[in-house]
């Protein structure tokens, strides 16, 4: 999937691929999309968590070799 | 001034002392649906870490201002961050130590009486999963029950009795939790029985318990006795401790009984568990303290921490054993059942050894509450 911009959260703990993201996404126009890479296992379901509590869409997600990557849709 | 934290330890201690507490969960809202801390003294308030990146000043208002506060979270990081948003505000609040994972690991050891010459039984409380093992130490000998995979704990418990592990049972392949057994019979050198109905697929070497089977424990007259009681698995047996204690496993609960469908086979064990209940079990004195392997409810807890309680009130309290009717109880135990547990199928391939999930897995693997049971 093509993204406007790529986050490398790799090797972060919770709380900050979500912290992260969030600014990322702050500097971003809606509609643009947002592709994250993170390690942290808990990342999915609080990433999905956020996105609906913040209005962003939850595009896409793969998880390859330990690395979890998403695709949130800014809202 | 820093934040301060707080152990699984010591917050189990406060939940088996009625001690107030109030939980300020910052974890996603499906997993605090899922499962929590929780206690008759405990109060909660839910509210994502990711929704108060913005500042803490919306949920201090619900904050109590006289009760000891604890943020928890998955690991430890987010109510670390959560507790110091709080702490700039003026609000004073620990964190828990590990998180949910340290939670989800704690045991507590809880004396559950002496046996004859010396002998003590423990019961080890798993508070954030409802799982219970046993260890019974006698003339420097020891034998496990239900180990769970906090191994260390066992090991070093014994050391510090001074006994050598000697024997370690599980009463049936779990499928709720991953067992420790293996492990602890590995590292202490003793000998790892289970019942051989249910490890027909057991890629291991093991010693096979059947019905009647006796072991004692060094010279003295502590005897551990085995009783087949089928029903949640094929394989389920239950150990009688001198007489004194009935060793359930996942077949009788305090407030419920087991559920015979996690391997697949509801409508073919329902039979052996109706057998095992009402006819097995009131074959036995009423006099024995029955010891499941799990709880549900905290109110299953007594008030020193343990849960155990006697079969003659068991007969009379506990649901799952006053149906008379054959039907009924068919339907109670095959119809309508709880969700199973998470990943139960992969906890019972580990436990038969057929795969062998790196420490992490093993933690997500058991993430959530027990559902062993039905009510």
């Amino acid at each position: 999937m093509k993204a406007d911009k790529v986050l490398n959260a790799k090797g972060l703990a919770c709380p900050m691929p979500i912290v992260k993201t969030r600014k990322e996404m702050k500097e971003m126009e809606a509609g643009e999309i947002l592709e994250i890479q993170a390690t942290d296992k808990g990342a999915k379901a609080d990433l999905t968590a956020w996105a609906n509590s913040g209005g962003h869409t939850l595009l896409d997600h793969e998880e390859a070799d330990d690395v979890f990557t998403f695709w949130i849709k800014k809202g | 001034m820093t934040v301060q934290s707080i152990s699984a330890a010591e917050v189990s201690k406060k939940v088996v002392n009625k001690k107030p507490l109030f939980i300020l969960d910052v974890r996603n809202e499906d997993a605090f649906a899922d499962w929590k801390i929780e206690g008759e003294s405990i109060e909660h308030l839910n509210k994502p870490y990711f929704d108060l990146l913005d500042g803490v000043e919306e949920i201090i208002t619900y904050l109590p201002e006289e009760k000891e506060i604890v943020v928890a979270c998955a690991k430890e990081g987010s109510s670390q961050m959560i507790a110091e948003m709080l702490l700039e505000e003026g609000v004073e609040a620990k964190f828990l130590e590990g998180g949910m994972k340290s939670w989800s690991e704690h045991l507590e050891p809880v004396k559950i009486g002496n046996l004859t010459d010396g002998a003590e039984l423990f019961q080890f409380v798993r508070l954030g999963k409802g799982c219970l093992s046993y260890m019974v130490i006698a003339d420097g000998e020891a034998a496990v029950i239900d180990a769970t995979r906090m191994t260390d704990t066992f090991l070093n418990f014994a050391k510090e009795k001074n006994a050598v592990i000697k024997h370690v049972f599980d009463t049936h392949l779990h499928a709720d939790h991953i067992s420790g057994g293996r492990v602890i019979a590995e590292a202490a050198g003793a000998a790892y029985y289970l019942p051989p109905a249910d490890a027909g697929e057991v890629t291991f070497d093991f010693q096979e318990i059947t019905d009647g089977w006796k072991v004692g424990l060094g010279k003295s007259n502590v005897e551990i006795e085995a009783l087949y009681t089928p029903g949640h698995t094929i394989g389920s047996t239950s150990f009688i401790v001198n007489n004194q204690y009935l060793l359930t496993g996942d077949i009788l609960f305090i407030d419920s009984i087991g559920r015979p469908d996690l391997a697949g086979r509801a409508e073919d064990w329902v039979g052996d568990l109706r057998d095992s209940l009402y006819s097995r079990y009131p074959a036995l004195a009423e006099e024995l303290i029955v010891l499941p392997a799990h709880f549900m409810k905290m109110g299953e807890l007594n008030n020193d921490g343990s849960v155990a309680k006697k079969l003659k009130d068991l007969f009379t309290e506990n649901h799952g054993l006053n149906i008379k009717d054959t039907q009924e109880f068919r339907d109670m135990v095959t119809i309508n059942l709880p969700p199973q547990p998470n990943a139960y199928e992969e906890i019972r391939k580990t436990n038969m050894g057929k795969i062998t999930p790196e420490e992490e897995e093993q933690r997500e693997m058991e993430i959530g509450p027990n559902r062993c049971a039905v009510r």
